[in-house]
């Protein structure tokens, strides 16, 4: 279960919040073309990757807010109040595992060992 | 030792002082505490557990632990009964009911065995391929044979009598697993100050360390290592913020590191001594770090005949030799392809049994503990393997032959050797219990070293220790917990300061040869070789899944049901991937593994559901009026988490009956309706009016102060999303309806788009729906009932028209009460604050005696609205309609410069002229009421194409005194006196095409 760090509450499952899809959809308040009205109402990106999408703490404040997240580990780098600017952070990698060195003590086993 | 006698009189750890009697399919037997059901059943000498899933062979018991794929049981009784428990998990206690599964009339003699002589002509997907044939009569017909004579345990029948709860808790660092590695990184976090949590799901700490012999290969500090355990635990309870669980399994992890438990309170207590207490618990442990130290499970070598009872894994055996003093067998044979087997060769020597071979898949066999079997006599079959058994309730002998020095098959040169045992120890290796990192979406690596899938890419936020990760030596198990617990703890936040240097214990033990990494044993003879024992899954299974084209792992499991039973395939799925990969000449990275889902475990339905049963399974919303309701006898419909009701019958009534003399009560007199459960939104602050203006459809600015105005909310694509009145209480306050299933989705749709469109208009947006109590009063005598009651206004037409709102004194209450309608009369609701509603409508039934004032119910009020052609959202809208065309054209105000849904109404789609409309019919016989959601054609029969509509409400109208519908037909205005006809359950109903209004068109009775 996820867990998004709300700007006004902290750190909440998600299960407290409803997806409000992609962040920083234009919508058109002058008349334009069907081709750009059709891409405003029906079509989003759905990268393989970081994305920034909103999200609305329901089962809380019920502020909206944004949130950049991979969508393939699911980590969240930064959750910020709408209208302001994206803030910066780092994407890494997925981190490998760390070497452990395999040190045995090795001995023998005696004639004392037998049952 | 006597004949009668498999527990040993000393050593393991049972409570020799307390004897514990439990009944196994009807007969009484006695254990010691400590005991688990398994090692209990050993010590009366018991093999035969249960029969197999498809063959109905005879199954003992494989495994000491959760991957047990055979000793499935059913514990207790009635209420109490849980079919499919591991005999190897389940904890002794006295009064413990378990019956063996799966056999008819007894597991011992089970009539159903006799499928297992027609296995050869019961190949993977048999059923489906005899049964199922091209249409699914055949499959409907033989189903519940198929089911009775397949399957696991059965289902209780009656409802659990034991009660679960739910816990939430946060933790720095949650360590999984109560061996050697977790213990050690542990103590190793908890000594750094951070909130640490260890489980394991036995009942004692220690882990893989439990099974090891007294005699001890392996030393720490110069002792047993449990002893290291102890003390180790001993420490960590000191710790500040240290806690740990026993009996508690790791079922799942989810993301952001979520990790859910599951705690076996009471499951190991007499049922007497439970009292009050959960069953279970389920926790939800959010860990900022995680450490696995989840160990490894024992690997099945695969050969002819390797499912009888008595054929057990060799570290079982350890195990209930060294932990529960139970001897297994007395004869033993042991066929192994690494070292470990030997130590429970010389366990199980050391307490008195006998091992009459040791057949060893690697040709050349040195190494320490070989070497010890060696010096105590025992012969050593270098390069040999097991290729058959004999016996069929409990093995009798183990056929050993030479294998080629490639493993492909046997060698032809020597002979065949039957050496007699009853217990055959079978050690193919490790396999790392990886279930729980894979979830938490870790990747897998093959390690060729071990022959096994070991933990790769480590996600954040997780460790992976010990035997888990592929370690095999005890000192790393101890040096990476050590460093892991260390490292988690300054991840979460906590500095190790002094203590990181690392002080561990000197370990001794045995140097360990490299092992074979061959898996399954040729062998040329008609016995059966199972690879997945629990869904009865053999090699000739999969291979002819193979050959039939399914090559994916992941079509493999679904078709021959392979790791689809309880155990997921713990012990057999390695096997499994390893058979497809070298059918298929491909290596094991090449295939993959089916995926690892929760729960790692099977878990009780009760546990997930917790105290959300019953009555607390939904919350349930009550009308403050619901209590009276009831006392009438309504009959309600739930509406959400709302009832409503339908109707009010008089005793003996019928529903139709009543649901007529409600209407006609309406039309000409006076009826009461409980209308609180609509939706109600306050919008108020100095762009309130803007803000509205953008949201309706229609002139929201313009409305004047203490007027209503009834208005549509499009979506962005211009279909209708909501109506509902809206009322100005002041300049800039407003009072919005919304209908009764869509109040929290508006209240939303109205915070999205104040905050994140229009963030620069100042309003304020309030639910109130629970605030207020709403009483409608609709009739032709609406108005002198309530002159009656009501002070502060005048009722006169001109002063309190159609659609105007008044804050008056009714019944001496302060209410709202505005003059709108649904149901084509003169109508008003009353809003009073909620807790006032049962008194106003108390008042209002006795000043209304005289009027004969007639409570009516939903059902009552949507005929009402259908003869007035008013649309319902949800009903005559499925969010492709738009307002003109239901003929709500004229709330829409185009030129308005923006309001949500302009630019969507211009479109071509909105545009098209072939759009439904909608419209009213009448069919022809008057007393057919139409099926709502029935299709409409027309034309003669042949000449139809397809639908050209539907009807959305149909009723019988007292009005009318005949049915009429309203429906959503292509170009349907342009049709009206046309005659189509409506289609539903292969019937057909012809009907005339007429104006969806059919009271009162000019509105008349709603104005004056």
């Amino acid at each position: 279960m996820i867990l998004i760090s709300c700007p006004w509450c902290g750190a909440r499952n998600i299960t407290e919040f409803r997806s409000g899809g992609e962040a920083g959809v234009r919508r058109p308040t002058q008349e334009v073309s069907r081709q750009e009205w059709g891409d405003y109402l029906y079509f989003r990106d759905n990268p393989k990757g970081m994305r920034t999408e909103r999200w609305f703490h329901r089962h809380g404040c019920r502020q909206w807010m944004n949130v950049a997240r991979h969508t393939v580990t699911d980590e969240i780098f930064a959750v910020w109040p709408p209208h302001q600017a994206m803030p910066e952070f780092k994407v890494d990698d997925l981190s490998p595992a760390p070497e452990v060195e395999n040190r045995p003590e090795l001995r023998m086993v005696t004639e004392k060992d037998l049952p | 030792m006597k004949k009668s006698g498999w527990r040993f009189s000393h050593g393991g750890q049972i409570d020799r002082t307390q004897p514990i009697s439990f009944s196994f399919n009807g007969k009484t037997y006695s254990g010691f505490a400590g005991d688990t059901l398994a090692s209990a059943l050993l010590a009366n000498g018991i093999h035969l557990v249960g029969r197999s899933f498809k063959y109905h062979r005879p199954r003992g018991i494989l495994t000491s632990g959760s991957e047990e794929p055979n000793a499935l049981v059913t514990v207790g009784e009635g209420a109490y009964k849980t079919p499919n428990s591991k005999a190897t998990e389940v904890e002794l206690f006295s009064g413990l009911i378990a019956q063996g599964q799966h056999g008819w009339p007894s597991i011992n003699f089970d009539i159903f065995a006799f499928l297992n002589l027609l296995s050869p002509v019961l190949p993977a997907g048999f059923f489906y391929k005899t049964f199922m044939g091209p249409t699914r009569h055949a499959w409907n017909f033989y189903e519940r044979f198929i089911r009775a004579a397949s399957g696991l345990g059965q289902s209780p029948v009656k409802s659990d009598s034991e009660h679960y709860q739910h816990r939430y808790a946060h933790y720095d660092v949650l360590v999984i697993g109560g061996g050697p590695a977790g213990v050690s990184a542990a103590l190793a976090a908890a000594r750094t100050g951070a909130r640490t949590l260890i489980v394991d799901s036995d009942h004692l700490w220690g882990g893989s360390l439990l099974a090891e012999g007294t005699a001890g290969r392996r030393q720490v500090g110069g002792e047993h290592p449990l002893s290291w355990i102890e003390e180790a635990m001993q420490t960590y309870s000191m710790q500040p913020e240290a806690q740990s669980l026993l009996r508690t399994t790791a079922i799942a992890i989810y993301d952001h590191n979520l990790v859910a438990l599951v705690e076996r309170v009471a499951d190991h207590l007499p049922y007497a001594e439970r009292s009050d207490m959960p069953r279970q618990r389920l926790w939800f442990v959010r860990a900022k770090q995680i450490v696995l130290a989840t160990g490894v499970v024992e690997r099945p070598l695969v050969f002819s005949g390797n499912d009888k009872p008595g054929i057990m894994l060799a570290h079982a055996v350890r195990a209930y030799v060294n932990r529960w003093s139970v001897l297994p067998g007395r004869r033993a044979v042991l066929v192994t392809n690494n070292d470990s087997g030997y130590a429970a060769a010389l366990d199980f020597l050391a307490v008195g049994g006998e091992v009459t071979a040791i057949a060893d898949l690697r040709s050349e066999v040195t190494g320490p503990l070989p070497e010890l079997v060696r010096r105590a006599g025992i012969n050593i079959w270098a390069g040999y393997g097991v290729v058959g058994t004999q016996g069929y309730r409990r093995i009798k002998g183990a056929r050993i032959a030479r294998l080629t020095p490639d493993g492909t098959t046997r060698d032809p040169s020597t002979p065949l050797s039957l050496i007699p045992c009853d217990l055959l120890m079978v050690a193919g290796g490790w396999m790392p219990n990886i279930s729980l990192f894979a979830q938490a979406k870790g990747r897998l690596r093959y390690d060729p070293a071990s022959g096994s899938i070991a933990p790769g890419v480590v996600p954040k936020g997780i460790q992976v220790v010990g035997a888990a990760n592929g370690v095999t030596r005890h000192y790393a198990c101890l040096l990476q917990g050590n460093q892991a617990g260390q490292m988690a703890a300054e991840e979460a936040g906590f500095n190790s300061g002094s203590g990181t240097e690392i002080n561990l214990p000197n370990v001794i033990e045995p140097a360990e040869e490299p092992m074979r990494s061959l898996w399954r044993i040729p062998a040329r003879n008609r016995q059966k070789t199972f690879i997945d024992l629990q869904t009865d899954v053999t090699v000739g299974d999969i291979e002819l899944a193979l050959k039939e084209g399914y090559t994916s792992v992941e079509h493999i499991k679904r078709y021959t049901a392979q790791g689809l039973g309880t155990d997921q395939g713990r012990i057999g799925n390695l096997n499994a991937f390893k058979l497809i990969a070298e059918s298929q000449d491909l290596p094991l990275s090449a295939i993959g593994t089916t995926t690892f889902r929760p729960p790692y475990i099977p878990i009780a339905f009760g546990a997930l559901a917790g105290h959300e049963v019953g009555e607390l399974f939904d919350s349930t919303r009550r009308s403050p009026l619901q209590t009276w309701q009831e006392k009438l006898g309504a009959v309600f419909e739930p509406v959400g988490q709302w009832h409503r009701p339908l109707y009010y019958p008089s005793p003996g009534e019928s529903s139709h009956a009543a649901i007529q003399r409600e209407c006609a009560a309406v039309r000409e007199h006076v009826g009461i309706f409980d209308a609180s459960t609509l939706g109600k939104i306050e919008v108020s602050g100095p762009d309130a009016a803007e803000f509205l203006n953008r949201v309706y459809s229609g002139k929201i600015a313009s409305l004047g102060v203490g007027r209503c105005r009834y208005g549509l909310m499009l979506k962005d694509d211009g279909m209708i999303f909501d109506d509902g009145v809206v009322t100005r209480l002041s300049n800039n306050h407003f009072y919005l309806t919304t209908t009764t299933g869509n109040a929290a989705a508006v209240y939303e749709w109205l915070e999205e788009w104040a905050q994140t469109e229009w963030p620069d208009l100042r309003v304020y947006i309030a639910p109130v729906t629970d605030q207020w109590a709403v009483i409608a009063v609709a009739g032709p005598l609406s108005r002198q009932l309530l002159s009656l009651v009501s002070e502060g206004c005048s009722f006169q037409n001109a002063d309190f028209p159609h659609m105007s709102m008044r804050e008056v004194t009714v019944a001496g209450l302060p209410a709202r009460l505005s003059r709108i309608s649904f149901s084509g009369e003169r109508a008003y609701e009353i809003a009073v604050p909620a807790r006032w509603g049962m008194a106003l409508w108390s008042d209002l039934m006795i000043a209304g005696e005289d009027y004969n004032l007639t409570p009516y119910g939903t059902e009552a009020m949507h005929v009402l609205r259908a003869e007035k052609g008013y649309i319902i959202v949800g009903q005559e809208t499925d969010g492709f309609v738009s307002p003109f065309d239901v003929g709500l054209g004229g709330l829409v105000d185009l030129q308005k410069s923006d309001f949500i849904g302009k630019q969507g109404l211009s479109s071509f789609e909105a545009k098209r002229p072939d759009r439904l409309q909608l419209v009213g019919l009448l069919p022809e016989d008057t007393e057919i009421v139409i099926p709502e959601g029935s299709s409409l054609v027309s034309g003669p029969e042949q000449a139809r194409s397809s639908a050209e509509g539907y009807v959305t409400s149909s009723y019988y109208s007292s009005a009318l005194k005949r049915s009429f519908a309203l429906a959503l037909l292509s170009q349907g205005r342009e049709k009206q006196g046309n005659r189509v006809v409506a289609v539903a359950d292969n019937q057909e109903v012809f009907a005339k095409v007429v104006n969806p209004v059919f009271v009162d068109p000019e509105g008349s009775r709603l104005r004056d």
